[in-house]
């Protein structure tokens, strides 16, 4: 992003977002500004847009286009095992306690491209838990859930994912769980025998089931306060009784009224509904 | 000058130094908040704040997502997100792709600050090893804000203010011992 002034305009940011919601359904109005005005601007710009008219018509006209702009507005940066502190709390104290339960229902909301998913399949499974699971990895985004269902991640990655994991507590060979396929991990079959991958969008769907944990990290720093009341309200609705819901390292439950019936794990943004 | 509604200092290798010279004699009654951005190691994230606490009376805190932006306060970016500055003036974090091989990126905060703050915004590019921050420079200047860059010849990296020289339009190139007069004078 080299542009000097910016091409687009907080005005024809608000033009784009309210043809998405009339057009397509998809409601982006409650995202923080400054980051999806710089994702639109990244995005006219690696695809050499020439006008914003023309950009206009195009995501308005071209599904293809559409798609892709959807792709690229939303991030989907992710890795395995990211914040090896927080997957270790998951390890150490939240599912050996979900694991004294018959069954475990989880849900992993803003899943992206499924690194996350494959990691905590991968923690269940050396607990031995992940026969009595289910992990639902939702995303607005069918593209990446496309990709996450595939299993297969850059094998350049491998090395900072197998230091994430043993960092997290993991005491197996990491590559004991993939196969090296050309410059692609495959991710072995019974990792994702308890996976589920499925569109949800948090801003316009419901709740669709109870669970004993929800996690989703670094989807809120993109709501306003409104959004992110909104959906921790439905977060709140989804979870059961001593169930527990997990944040991003930089996101909190704090200035939510919900707040007071949570307790939070030490050290990690993890909280457990008690109220 | 033009008053000034913020400064943000960026900086990667060879920064924290000046960070440590340079705040002790800070005003105390600083009338524009502070944005430090610079670039380390994951995980080192309680410790910057900490370390430069200690070294300025002003308040010195590690930004929180949507937190309101506040003249007088110290804020650092924290370490793996990019900071992004709202409209309303407050800050927005950024989980995305890193830019020039940093998370944070000072191109990210200049470039969104240039637009929030325009001519009443002054960036700061310090010591370093890569050329993050030399695009939002630019857009800072095009936005009509002020830039400033740490003398290349006082830089224990020079790579970083140097390229700026050569590819922003910069307005003030100091030397370390002349940054916190810079800064107090900016009040």
């Amino acid at each position: 992003m080299s542009q000097e002034l910016s091409v687009i305009t907080d005005e024809q940011v608000e033009i784009l977002l309210a043809d998405l919601l009339e057009h397509y359904g998809y409601d982006f109005t409650g995202y923080s500004k400054a980051s999806i005005k710089r994702r639109i601007l990244r995005l006219y710009s690696l695809d050499k847009q020439v006008s914003f008219a023309e950009f206009r018509y195009t995501i308005n006209n071209d599904t293809a286009y559409f798609k892709r702009f959807v792709e690229q507005i939303t991030v989907n940066v992710t890795e395995m095992f990211r914040d090896p502190g927080f997957f270790k709390t998951l390890r150490d104290v939240v599912l050996p306690k979900l694991g004294t339960y018959p069954f475990i229902r989880i849900w992993l909301a803003g899943c992206s491209t499924g690194e996350e998913a494959y990691s905590i399949s991968i923690i269940l499974k050396e607990l031995n838990l992940l026969h009595k699971s289910l992990i639902y990895a939702t995303d607005l985004n069918p593209v990446v859930l496309e990709k996450a269902a595939q299993g297969m991640f850059a094998m350049s990655q491998m090395k900072q994912y197998s230091e994430n994991y043993i960092l997290s507590g993991g005491a197996k060979d990491f590559s004991s769980y993939y196969t090296a396929n050309y410059s692609l991990a495959k991710f072995s079959e019974d990792l994702k025998s308890r996976l589920i991958f499925s569109t949800h969008n948090l801003v316009s769907d419901h709740s669709f089931n109870e669970f004993q944990l929800i996690l989703c990290r670094n989807v809120l720093i993109y709501f306003d306060r409104d959004l992110q009341h909104k959906v921790l309200n439905l977060f709140d609705e989804s979870l059961e009784g001593l169930g527990y819901l997990a944040l991003g390292s930089k996101e909190t439950l704090d200035f939510s009224p919900l707040s007071k019936n949570y307790k939070r794990v030490p050290a990690e943004k993890i909280w457990r509904k008690v109220g | 000058m033009k008053a000034c509604e913020a400064l943000i200092i960026g900086g990667s290798a060879g920064s924290l130094d000046v960070l440590l010279k340079v705040l002790p004699g800070l005003s105390a009654a600083l009338s524009f908040p502070i944005i430090i951005v610079v670039h380390r190691k994951h995980g080192a994230d309680s410790l910057l704040p900490e370390l430069l606490s200690g070294r300025t009376s002003l308040i010195v805190k590690e930004i929180d997502e949507k937190e309101p932006i506040l003249a007088g306060t110290i804020y650092v970016a924290p370490s793996d997100y990019h900071t992004l500055i709202e409209k309303d003036k407050s800050f927005s974090l950024d989980y995305s792709e890193k830019i020039n091989y940093s998370r944070p990126a000072i191109d990210a905060t200049f470039q969104t600050a240039a637009e929030v703050y325009r001519t009443k915004l002054v960036c700061l590019l310090l010591s370093g090893s890569n050329s993050d921050g030399v695009n939002g420079l630019i857009s800072v200047k095009a936005w009509g804000g002020i830039t400033a860059i740490q003398d290349p010849a006082t830089a224990q990296v020079s790579y970083m203010p140097q390229q700026a020289a050569i590819h922003a339009k910069i307005d003030y190139t100091l030397r370390i011992e002349d940054m916190t007069e810079f800064i107090n004078l900016l009040s």
